[in-house]
Formats: structure tokens, C-alpha cells, sequence
């Protein structure tokens, strides 16, 4: 009888629920008036919204907080798109909004952030902040390229790519964990060392042809039964390699972060490295194998970025994606799926920002800067506040 | 989330996420004088050398060639040289020569216009270490100065001149200390690190600048719509120059604003009760708060006076010589992260930002395709050399701990024989 009713109780349709479903009416808000359905009186998606809002305000004043708030914003978002949809040309509507690409080239913008932000989730969980993302993905973009080229193989790309990440990592671990530096002097020197050094190897070794075109690509994963159902065929049928292997690492990253000892070990030290000492965990090795794990995974984001979906490296190409990361990272409360969500997220504005140029160019680099707004949002705690582990960015002294 | 201090609100984990940089500074203040910049610096020319070396190049060639394209030679034509005294046709022995290395004296004018910027962007950074925050938005609140002075000089023609000119640098300083009171307000009411939110806002900056320039943008010239550049300063707008030709970026009356920005800078530090709070917040915000200081709202005064001095850099350069801002040069620049370098190799002191700011204006014009012979070093390649000593000079300068080991170790590697009158750091690095 008791265990009935505590899976009842699981079931249970609180206000948390409640803010869920008004989350989902407020996409569905903006759903109704896209492409295929295209709603095209205003009242709908009014409506719909409305009803999403106000789930969020009801939750709200039942003391649900960060889902509440997010329901009721994303109510009035869903309100505030909704109408504009309904008012634009259909023909454009039609050309933003073809949802199998337009999920492709999500997940297309949104690897390179996952990779680098599970990353830099390994470093920051085990206490070091690691404002050297950047420079790290960077690395391996181009060392990716370069190991590509030299050995005639994608998959040696993606291992120099690596190891080089790697080695810049080791070095800011190496500064941050034994010579307590600066955190974040010596993630902002990683990050200009890594511009300088790939500049520099990409001009000496490239000059000013640039990477050669024939460069061997990460394959793409074609899924044969896939390829002519309407939806899932555009959106998941030709998706790279690395895009795939970023879902397992995702999964991987949960499981090894929150179900594992070792993950037990790195969240103690991020949290409180004296009394992992205490009980016998190596602060140090700990810390190092994290920050260099977290050097890796940002490269492979890079490599994917240069060999799997550009196919050649120019200057400083990552453009401050490592920075996206890691707001993504902080947007996502420094956990695997909250930073993969927040990934998408960022990755879905990127790929929106391309097609919203058929409305205005102006207006479609304006919507750039949305992940950092966010993210501002995100630390202010305006909705919700994400907490960083608490010894993060403290060097650690042996006694 | 540890809860350790009542005080801090939520997740009240000391000092949020990083620690404040406080520790730290008192650390830095103490540790090693002037030695420990000196020897990061020798030891990244030196790291900078050996890539130069491993890559098949002559690293002394090359820095001649740099410290050529600098423009410092200037101060070195000394010798038998003959000039003609003002006013009169007599020629005279001068040990000096003034006359015969234009090229040097134009490189030195771009320098020094380099240094002006850096100055202000180094200041940026300077004066919130000082209060214990670490500020990464100077290249953002910069980008906001540009903006903010070259919409008020490019379209408020008509005006005096010497009010246009004022009017543009004020706004640009009250743009710059906005953007950048934000983070020092999230820093002071919710506890948000400062590092986070200054990343966030340069790229806020970035992409908000891109936007008004670009094309379309509000911004944007109505001449030739198809180039993303704003419209030119207005001749009223401008900031009178005194070396060389205007037409060729010569240097303007803010590479004297930026001097004087230095001296306020040190007279605020040290002689007002602003500069005194902000200087124990620095060291300490437990004892300051204890002392009865208001920490909150030194945050906030803090991170906007590093504004006005980033916004300041941002309208030198506009009503300069830039006279126009473009997308392209918004996405290039990274004059307000080279500041993060000025500040630091120049241990956040007024004196040491000058000289800091002198050496890395010099590197950045000396490796410039402008000032250096291609002949002897491809300059594309030394730009690239520049970002490696400036990565490399961050990393040491926030290793103090290795530096100094480096220099009390010099007796075993046989250099300490001349080296017995510095001031021993050893004891402030314990």
C-alpha cells in the first residue's frame, strides 16, 4: 500500500508540472503559427500563450522558482513570436523554418559547445576554472587540420588534435595547480598562446595558401533507412561522426560525473579539496587529470569544427565559441545535460541567425548576442541562480 | 554551496565563483618590486626567441628588425650629425640627428599612439584589481567608448569645437562606465563573478557593435551602404594633432590625456578616501566591510571608473585618428585584452602601466605590417610572435611564485656575483 502511494506521489501533478506544461504551451504558442500547421490569425498563438504564462505565474505563487519564471517567459516569448509569424510572408516563413534542416544545423552549431563545455564541466567540477576553452578548442582545429594533412587521415587529426589540447591544458593545469597562479591570468594567457602559436604554425607551414582542400573529412553517419522519412530523414539522416560520439559522451559524462566513485572524487575536490584530502583522494592528480580530460574534449569540439564540419582551418576560427561554451556551461549549472541543453539552445540562435538574414542582416547579427544575454541573466539570478562548485578558482596547498 | 558566510547571498561560497583576486594582490603589491616584471618579460622575449630560432629564423635579426619598426631607435642617432637652427640657414654640429630617420620618427608616432590606448585599457584593468576585481571587459567597454564617440563625432556637426569633442569623449566615458557598472552591480547584489559577466558583455559589445555598424545597423554610413563602416568625425569632432601628418594617423593631444589619466589614477589610489576604500576593499573586504566600508557599493564605483578609463581609450582613438569604426575593426581589435597584459607586467601601479603599455605598444607597432621588414621576418608570422610573448608574460606574471624561484636560484646558475644590490624578494615570496 505505502509503495503505491509513494509512485503516486511520483506521479503527482504539482505545480512543478504545472510549469512544465506551461513551458510547453509557450513553445507550442510559437509552434501553432510555424510551418506546418501556420496558424494565421493572431489569436492563436495569444491564446496558447496566454494559457502557458499563465501556468508559470500559478506555479510561481506555489513557490516553484526557476522552472516557474522560465514558464512564464517563455509564455510571453511564445506570445511575442507567435504574432510576429503569423504576420510575416509566408514564402519566408517557409525558408526559416524548415524544422528537419533546421534541427541538423542545431546540432551542427551546437558540438563544438557540448564538447567544450563537458570539458570544461571536468575542469571547474574539480575546482580549477578554466577560462582557456577558447584556446584550447582552438588548438585543436588546427592541429586537427594539421594531423589530418601530415598522416592523410581524419582520425589522426582527431588524435593530434587531442593530444595538443591536451598539452595546452597540461600546461594550465600545470600553472594553476602547482604553481597556484592565477586561474584566470592563466586561462586568458591560454587562450592568446593558443592564437599566437596555431597563427603562427598555420603561416609557417600553410603560408598564404591556407589548408589544403583535399583534407581528409570526419565522414558524415549516413542512416540508410533513414533518408526519406520527412522529418527524422532532414534532421538526423546525414549527421557527422562527431556529432553522434558528442551524444555518447554526454551520456558517458552523466554516468561518470554522478554515478561513479571517480566522479564522487572530483565533485569532493571541487567542493572541498581538504576534506578529500582528508579521506585519502589526491587533490593534485585529480585536478590534473581533469583539467587535462577538459583540454581534450574542448579540442575534439575544435577538430570537429575544422575536420568534420568547415574541412580547413583559418585564423583564430573558433571566434569565441570556447566563450559560448563555457556560458553554456554556467547556463547549465555545470551539469552534462543542463550544459547540452544549453548548448542546443545557443547552437539553435547560431543556426537561426543564418536563416533569420532572409528577414534582416541587421537584425540577425543583433540576435548573436542572445547566448551571452542569457547568460548574463543566467548569473544575475534573475531566473534562478547557477552555483558554481564551491572551491572553484581557489588553488589548493598541500599541508 | 557551502553556506560559510552569512553575508554573501546565495550560495554564499567566499568570494562566489573564483575567488576575489584579493588574496592575490596583496601578494602581487608585496612580491618582488620591479624584478619580478623585468625577469617575465626577459623570460618571454626569450620563449618568443626560441620559437622564432626552432622555426628556422635568426632571433636576433628579428628583434633588430622589431625594435627597428618600433620607432625607439629614434632616441639613438646619436653622433656626428649637422642640423639647421630654427629660423636661420647656419648648420651646426648636433650630437643628435633629428633630420635624417623620418621613417623612425613616423614609427615612433604610431607607437606612441598605441601606447596612448593601451594606457587607458591597462588603467581599465589597473583600477579594479585594485578593488579586488578582476575586469576582462575592457575590450568591451572599450568597444562601447568607440561606438558611443564616434555616433556623437560623426553626427552632431554644427557644434563648437571644443564642445563637440568634449561632448564625445564624456559620452564615451559615461558608456564605458555603464556597461561596465554592471558587472560591478551584479558583483555587489547578487554576488555574480565578475570575470563571467565582463566575458559576457564584451561579447554583448561585440555583437551589439557589429549590429550598429554593420549593414543596415542604425550606425551604418548613407553614403555607400554596401560597406558595414560608420560615418566620418566631423571636422569639429576631431582632437588636434602635433606629430606628423594628420592624413597618416598622426599622434593627437590624447597620447597628453592619457599621461594625465596615469597621474589621476595614482592620485585617486593614493590621496583621496575613494582610492583609500577601494585600495582596502582590495586587500581585504571581510576587514573593510569590518572597517565599515561599503564593500557593495565600492564594487560598483570601482568597475565604472575602469569604464571611464576603457571608454576613454575607446574615444582617444575614434576623435584620434581612427575618425570612423567598422565592423571589421570591432572583430580585429583586441587593444582592451592587451590591457589585461599592461596592467599586470605593470603590477597595477600608475608608473608601471606607462612603461608596460610603452613596451607593448612598441612590440604590437614593431611587429605590424607597417613597421616591420618584411625582408628579415614575414610580419604576419610576428604578429602572431606578439600574441605568444603577451600569452607568455600573463602566464609567468601570475606565476610569481615560479619567478622568484627563477631569481633566488640565480646564485647556483652563476649570475648572483653583481646581483647583491636589488632588495631581496625571497622574503616577500614566503
Amino acid at each position: 500500500m505505502n509503495t503505491f502511494a509513494a509512485s503516486m506521489d511520483r506521479f503527482r501533478f504539482g505545480p512543478r508540472q504545472v510549469a512544465r506544461l506551461g513551458i510547453v504551451l509557450g513553445i507550442l504558442a510559437f509552434f501553432f503559427a510555424l510551418p506546418p500547421i501556420e496558424a494565421r490569425a493572431y489569436v492563436v498563438p495569444l491564446l496558447v500563450g496566454l494559457l502557458g504564462a499563465a501556468c508559470g505565474i500559478w506555479a510561481v505563487t506555489r513557490g516553484v522558482g526557476r522552472i516557474a519564471w522560465g514558464a512564464v517567459t517563455v509564455g510571453v516569448l511564445g506570445i511575442v513570436l507567435g504574432v510576429l509569424a503569423t504576420r510575416s510572408s509566408g514564402t519566408h516563413l517557409h525558408i526559416v523554418v524548415s524544422w528537419g534542416a533546421l534541427v541538423a544545423s542545431t546540432l551542427v552549431w551546437a558540438t563544438p559547445l557540448t564538447f567544450a563545455a563537458i570539458g570544461g564541466m571536468f575542469s571547474e567540477r574539480s575546482g580549477v576554472v578554466n577560462i582557456g576553452l577558447e584556446g584550447m578548442m582552438l588548438s585543436g582545429a588546427f592541429f586537427g587540420v594539421l594531423g589530418a594533412d601530415k598522416f592523410n587521415s581524419w582520425a589522426m587529426g582527431i588524435l593530434v588534435a587531442a593530444v595538443a589540447g591536451g598539452c595546452f591544458a597540461l600546461l594550465h593545469a600545470f600553472f594553476a595547480i602547482q604553481l597556484r597562479a592565477d586561474q584566470i591570468v592563466g586561462g586568458t594567457a591560454i587562450n592568446f598562446l593558443a592564437l599566437g602559436v596555431t597563427g603562427y604554425f598555420f603561416i609557417q607551414v600553410y603560408g598564404d595558401v591556407g589548408s589544403p582542400g583535399n583534407l581528409p573529412r570526419i565522414p558524415n553517419v549516413n542512416i540508410p533507412g533513414l533518408k526519406h522519412v520527412t522529418f527524422l530523414g532532414d534532421a538526423f539522416g546525414q549527421l557527422n561522426l562527431m556529432v553522434w560520439l558528442s551524444f555518447v559522451l554526454l551520456i558517458v559524462a552523466h554516468v561518470v560525473m554522478f554515478k561513479t566513485p571517480i566522479g564522487l572524487r572530483i565533485r569532493a575536490v571541487g567542493e572541498h579539496p581538504r576534506a578529500a584530502e582528508t579521506v585519502g583522494i589526491s587533490v593534485y592528480l585529480i585536478r590534473y587529470a581533469s583539467v587535462t580530460l577538459s583540454g581534450v574534449l574542448a579540442a575534439l569540439g575544435g577538430a570537429y569544427l575544422a575536420v568534420g564540419f568547415v574541412g580547413s582551418f583559418n585564423e583564430n576560427m573558433t571566434a569565441g565559441r570556447g566563450f559560448i561554451a563555457l556560458a553554456a556551461l554556467i547556463f547549465g549549472n555545470w551539469r552534462p545535460f543542463g550544459a547540452f541543453a544549453a548548448a542546443l539552445l545557443f547552437g539553435a540562435s547560431t543556426a537561426l541567425s543564418f536563416r533569420l538574414a532572409t528577414y534582416s542582416d541587421s537584425a540577425a547579427v543583433l540576435f548573436q548576442a542572445l547566448p551571452y544575454v542569457l547568460t548574463l541573466i543566467a548569473v544575475a539570478g534573475v531566473i534562478g541562480r547557477s552555483v558554481p562548485p564551491a572551491s572553484v578558482g581557489r588553488p589548493y596547498s598541500k599541508q | 554551496m557551502s553556506s560559510t558566510e552569512p553575508e554573501q547571498p546565495q550560495g554564499g561560497e567566499p568570494g562566489g565563483y573564483a575567488p576575489s583576486v584579493a588574496e592575490r594582490l596583496a601578494f602581487y603589491q608585496r612580491a618582488g618590486g620591479i624584478i619580478t616584471p623585468i625577469i617575465t618579460a626577459v623570460i618571454a622575449f626569450f620563449m618568443g626567441g626560441l620559437v622564432v630560432l626552432a622555426t628556422g629564423h635568426n632571433p636576433f635579426k628579428t628583434y633588430r628588425a622589431i625594435f627597428d619598426g618600433t620607432g625607439l631607435n629614434w632616441f639613438f642617432h646619436f653622433g656626428h650629425h649637422h642640423i639647421t637652427l630654427p629660423f636661420t640657414h647656419t648648420r651646426v654640429f648636433f650630437w643628435w640627428d633629428t633630420n635624417a630617420n623620418a621613417n623612425a620618427s613616423y614609427n615612433l608616432s604610431q607607437t606612441l599612439l598605441l601606447t596612448t590606448t593601451l594606457i587607458l585599457t591597462g588603467l581599465a584593468v589597473a583600477f579594479a584589481f585594485r578593488c579586488g576585481l578582476f575586469n576582462i571587459g575592457g575590450q568591451g567597454q572599450y568597444i562601447t567608448g568607440a561606438i558611443v564617440a564616434v555616433w556623437v563625432g560623426s553626427s552632431w556637426a554644427g557644434m563648437a569645437k571644443g564642445l563637440h569633442v568634449f561632448l564625445a569623449i564624456l559620452l564615451a566615458c559615461l558608456a564605458g562606465a555603464a556597461i561596465a557598472a554592471v558587472a560591478g552591480f551584479l558583483k555587489a547584489a547578487v554576488g555574480a563573478h565578475e570575470v563571467i559577466t565582463t566575458i559576457m558583455l564584451n561579447w554583448i559589445a561585440y555583437w551589439v557593435g557589429s549590429y550598429a555598424l554593420g549593414r543596415g545597423g542604425p550606425l551604418q554610413n548613407k553614403v555607400d551602404i554596401s560597406v558595414p563602416v560608420s560615418s566620418d568625425v566631423v571636422k569639429s569632432g576631431k582632437l588636434p594633432t602635433f606629430w606628423g601628418n594628420p592624413e597618416l594617423q598622426a599622434l593627437h593631444v590624447g597620447f597628453f590625456i592619457a599621461l594625465g589619466a596615469l597621474v589621476v589614477f595614482w592620485l585617486m589610489l593614493n590621496r583621496t578616501t575613494l582610492g583609500y576604500q577601494v585600495r582596502a576593499v582590495g586587500f581585504n573586504p571581510e576587514a573593510a566591510r569590518y572597517g565599515g566600508i561599503n564593500v557593495a557599493r565600492n564594487y560598483v564605483y570601482a568597475m565604472a571608473i575602469s569604464g571611464v578609463f576603457a571608454g576613454l581609450g575607446g574615444a582617444m582613438d575614434i576623435l584620434g585618428w581612427q575618425y570612423r569604426l567598422g565592423v571589421l575593426d570591432i572583430q580585429v581589435s583586441n587593444i582592451g585584452f592587451i590591457g589585461i597584459a599592461v596592467a599586470l607586467l605593470g603590477r597595477n601601479t600608475a608608473v608601471g602601466v606607462g612603461l608596460a603599455a610603452l613596451l607593448f605598444g612598441a612590440l604590437v607597432n614593431g611587429t605590424s605590417t607597417r613597421g616591420l621588414d618584411p625582408s628579415v621576418f614575414p610580419p604576419t608570422l610576428a604578429g602572431n610572435l606578439t600574441l605568444m610573448i603577451q600569452a607568455l608574460v600573463l602566464l609567468f606574471v601570475g606565476a610569481d611564485v615560479l619567478v622568484l624561484a627563477i631569481w633566488s636560484s640565480r646564485k647556483k646558475i652563476g649570475l648572483g656575483r653583481r646581483a647583491a644590490s636589488p632588495p631581496s624578494p625571497e622574503g616577500a615570496a614566503t
